[in-house]
């Protein structure tokens, strides 16, 4: 399903289904009636904070499975506002005040296990790392676009680990080790921006291209490609011509029409473009046939 | 029922290590784990990995460090491992691609840090954590092995002999967090936990959302015990809305604290003459509490950091990702404004027993990582040792557990050996509620004593079938977020950085009465797709557990050791107190009982001595 949805302010509408067949519809069914009556307080709740300092969340709701989210819908919740506080935050308020079944990943809060990548405002950005004092209300939450929706903001990521996977994001030597390797401070210096990659998925969801071929590589694998490519610790000739040749196919480097927009999005600050304009040039450099 | 030879529980550092090693030793190996792996909280670790590598420096001055760093509660024969294990494992990482930081000719860079005799802190930036993380899941890659994401593990299959030291573990039962399939993964060799930290039982913590100590509870409730639960280390320095850490950096490079009266309260108050604001961990978050106690706080919360007078320069220069943090996650821009700051939860240093292989008392089962306790970090841990632990024996546990070949093991597990009794008189019965009319239907982990590993494994995917449906089916109750809220704010209140001998009897009473409050606990989404309202509610369950032992553990050790302060024991006691202190939960009852440490190394004895601030 796609996240593009019509914005439509429906205010959880559930007519409580006589008792289904099964134990599960009737409990389904029994539980949206007392959230309902729930919502019905919430609601008083909320005005009475609007009053107060609160800020207004829009935030896009879907579950397959839950009769009254199987159509996509915003929900407003009015989430107290504090000094400090992140669009994350706001969303574990809402989740912990108003309804539970509010979901989201998350887990650090703190910019780096990459769980929170959404679409706040029209744009990606990692919730957590995102003040919102910076954003206008109603503060706008989807899931990423171009990603199927598993539930509420969580999207499904199996496709793009399956393509950060795809360049073999490892050093190939088996050697065991009795010291260290050396590495110039130059050459760390030139792969550090790359290995700061946090696979949140913001560049791969802000991207046009790899939202029309989904073989395409995508701007977060091929920075994995630039690191290990890029590092003078793995030198064999062979090697990096193998990395090559992953780089330059079909749906690789060349894929890329350095629009920029994974560079904008990036919360790690990720000079993406310039990594695949630079594979590129190693491409041609190598004399290797292009498409 | 899924199958393999050794199934780890847990994609953070530990985990990801042990998995490695038992596949190099020909296991067929799967993770799982309740978070993609690159997504735990290693990840967040800043400083660095201690390792003795360099001339000058060798694995007997990291033990020593080490050991009195740990208040002389760590237990030589695991300290000793460590620091000899160490070099050898960081350059495999290095081998595998960790990007460390690096001096001009090439080599590792390595930085002084707290309680150190010699700078042998290698790392990578200050995202060394992210770093060793991601280069470990990349090996993980390579090798193909099978890691079950977002799966939940919600508890052991493990037989229910009378004594846990004559049970044994057969696999795990987990969920599948997108579907809601509940499952069975059969062990043929072994389980090893690598669950991570409990911050989450505190209000404020610098641990993730995901820390919820689910593995100590569920190798406590199968039977091992809880080894030194009372070391909680607190860091002074987080910001208040989010627990996020500002590094020491900051007061190394002479960055002052000060209170709401604009005094600078180390130097005025008198807490630490010499040192102010560089004073250890413990000293320095309980001087900024004392504070806000006291009335001098800003907003009866938290007092200030402040840089700015080091000049935009130098900030830039050596401090820039604080700005970075300060901004993004307090809104304040620390070139022009001080950054507001309160100590919070961060590490624990006890957690589920295990000898140097990583082996508990219970047959198969395994633990490594911050949810272990070996014990290496004893009373306090020393800053960049919890990260050469989890390589050290995360790759010991994964050996062991797929048959590797290595020595018999110093440190004895389980209810057996030389241990005493304890006798303190509880004011309130700790463990499970309404024991005398049998286990409750939400809590009961029951086992099955059978020959047949399958069976064990049935039986327990069986219980928590039920114990879901249960969950599901109540129509109203708590919710777990409130209970949350309110275990929480107990362990705050009162098992923080003061402890006394009142507020620690206040906790456990409120325990009990959260879990009463938990027998009615419900949830509300009905959905089996992504139901975090379910696996947060059974988090919450593992969190009472956990919270107790802490609690108990801090109620019984009446002295001050490292970490563990109490108001009416100002002193160390090491003619009563060199020894671990052990909760067992004993089918629900729980009891208490102590094992003298080891202070006896390999080439020498290391005595007491004095912890000076
Ligand atoms: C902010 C911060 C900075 C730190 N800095 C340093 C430092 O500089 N140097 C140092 O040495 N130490 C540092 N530490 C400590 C160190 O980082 C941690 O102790 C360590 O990373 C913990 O690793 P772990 O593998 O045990 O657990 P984690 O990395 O937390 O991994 C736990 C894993 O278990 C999984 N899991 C948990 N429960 C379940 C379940 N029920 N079912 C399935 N899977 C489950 C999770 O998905 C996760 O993959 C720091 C800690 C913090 C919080
Ligand atoms: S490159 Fe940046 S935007 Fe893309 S996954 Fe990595 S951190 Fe996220
Ligand atoms: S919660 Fe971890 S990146 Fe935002």
């Amino acid at each position: 399903m796609s996240t593009q949805v019509p914005e439509t302010e429906t205010e959880a509408e559930t007519e409580a289904e006589p008792a289904g067949e099964s134990h599960q519809e009737r409990r389904m069914a029994d539980k949206a009636a007392r959230r309902e009556y729930r919502e019905s307080e919430k609601k008083a709740e909320a005005e009475l904070r609007a009053a107060e300092e609160s800020v207004h969340l829009k935030v896009f709701r879907y579950d397959p499975e839950v009769e009254d989210k199987q159509e996509p819908r915003f929900d407003d919740f009015y989430v107290p506002y504090t000094k400090g506080m992140t669009v994350l935050d706001a969303l574990m308020y809402a989740r912990d005040h108003y309804d539970s079944s509010l979901t989201f990943r998350h887990s650090c809060r703190q910019a780096v296990c990459g769980s929170d990548a959404m679409f706040v405002n029209g744009r990606q950005r990692l919730c957590c790392k995102t003040q919102l004092s910076e954003m206008a209300e109603p503060v706008r939450i989807e899931p990423l676009p171009h990603q199927d929706v598993v539930k509420d903001l969580v999207v499904d990521m199996e496709h793009f680990y399956d393509q950060m996977h795809a360049v073999e994001p490892y050093f190939q030597s088996e050697d065991v080790p009795t010291e260290e390797q050396r590495q110039s401070r130059e050459n760390r210096e030139k792969i550090k921006m790359s290995t700061r990659c946090i696979w949140c998925g913001a560049c791969m969801s802000s991207c046009n291209i790899a939202a029309g071929d989904n073989e395409y590589l995508g701007p977060a694998a091929i920075n994995k490609a630039y690191r290990f490519y890029m590092d003078e610790r793995e030198d064999e000739e062979e090697l990096k011509e193998h990395r090559l040749r992953i780089l330059e196919q079909e749906h690789g480097v060349w894929r890329c029409q350095t629009q920029f927009s994974c560079t904008e999005v990036c919360p790690k600050d990720i000079p993406l473009t310039e990594h695949i304009q630079e594979l590129k040039r190693e491409a041609v450099k190598n004399n290797l046939k292009f498409w | 029922m899924y199958e393999h030879d050794v199934i780890v529980v847990g994609g953070g550092g530990a985990g990801l290590r042990a998995a490695i090693a038992a596949q190099e030793e020909g296991a067929d190996v799967a993770i799982v784990t309740k978070l993609h792996p690159v997504r735990s909280h290693t990840g967040a670790a800043e400083g660095g990995i201690n390792a003795a590598l360099r001339e000058g420096d060798d694995w007997e001055l990291h033990a020593y460090d080490t050991m009195k760093g740990s208040d002389y509660l760590g237990d030589a024969p695991a300290i000793e491992t460590l620091a000899q294990d160490a070099p050898e494992e960081v350059f495999q990482i290095e081998h595998w691609g960790m990007p460390f930081s690096r001096e001009e000719d090439g080599r590792v860079s390595q930085r002084p840090f707290g309680g150190l005799s010699f700078p042998r802190t290698t790392y990578a930036g200050a995202e060394t954590g992210h770093h060793l993380l991601h280069t470990m899941y990349e090996q993980v890659v390579k090798r193909g092995i099978q890691v079950y994401d977002e799966w939940y593990v919600m508890n052991l299959a493990v037989t229910d002999e009378e004594t846990p030291e004559d049970r044994s573990c057969h696999g795990i039962v987990a969920y599948d967090v997108q579907s809601g399939e509940i499952s069975g993964f059969k062990a043929n060799d072994g389980v090893i936990l690598a669950t991570g930290g409990p911050g989450q039982a505190f209000d404020h913590t610098t641990n993730a959302v995901a820390c919820t100590g689910d593995g100590y509870a569920m190798a406590y409730r199968a039977g091992v015990p809880m080894e030194d639960m009372e070391f909680v280390q607190f860091h002074p320095t987080t910001l208040p809305s989010t627990g996020v850490l500002i590094s020491e950096g900051v007061r190394g490079e002479g960055g002052i604290l000060y209170n709401a009266d604009g005094e600078r309260f180390m130097f005025e108050h008198g807490y630490a003459n010499n040192d102010g604001e560089l004073a250890s961990r413990d000293v320095v978050s309980r001087a900024e509490l004392t504070e806000v106690n006291e009335g001098r706080g800003f907003e009866d919360e938290y007092v200030m950091l402040d840089m700015r007078h080091l000049g935009e320069e130098r900030i830039v220069d050596r401090l820039e990702n604080i700005l970075h943090l300060a901004e993004d996650f307090e809104g304040v821009d620390g070139l022009k404004e001080p950054m507001p700051v309160k100590p919070g939860q961060h590490y624990e240093m006890g957690g589920i027993e295990t000898d140097e292989n990583g082996l508990t008392c219970i047959d198969g089962l395994y633990a490594a990582g911050e949810t272990a306790c070996v014990s290496v970090h004893g009373a306090n841990r020393l800053g960049g040792n919890a990260l050469p632990e989890l390589i050290v024996f995360g790759a010991r546990a994964g050996k062991h557990a797929a048959g590797g070949d290595m020595a018999e093991a110093k440190i004895e597990t389980g209810e057996r050996g030389d241990i005493e009794y304890d006798e303190t008189e509880l004011p309130y019965q700790p463990g499970e509620v309404g024991m005398d009319a049998g286990p409750s239907g939400v809590a009961a982990d029951g086992g099955a004593v059978t020959a047949d590993a399958g069976a064990v494994v049935e039986q327990a995917v069986e219980t928590e079938r039920e114990r879901v449906a249960t969950l599901m089916e109540r129509d109203e109750g708590v919710q777990h977020s409130q209970i949350r809220a309110d275990l929480q704010q107990t362990m705050t209140q009162n098992v923080n950085v003061f402890r006394e001998e009142e507020g620690l009897k206040q906790a456990l009473q409120d325990i009990r009465e959260i879990r009463e409050a938990y027998q009615d606990v419900y949830v509300d989404d009905p959905s089996r797709t992504f139901n975090t309202d379910l696996q947060q509610t059974i988090e919450t369950r593992n969190l009472i557990d956990v919270a107790e032992t802490i609690t108990l553990g801090a109620l019984v050790r009446t002295e001050f050791r490292g970490a563990h302060w109490r108001a009416e024991h100002q002193e160390r006691k090491d003619d009563e107190w060199l020894k671990h202190t052990l909760v067992a939960w004993n089918d629900g009852e729980p009891t208490i009982f102590y094992r003298p440490t080891i202070l006896e190394g390999e080439n020498k004895t290391y005595e007491p001595k004095e912890r000076s601030y």
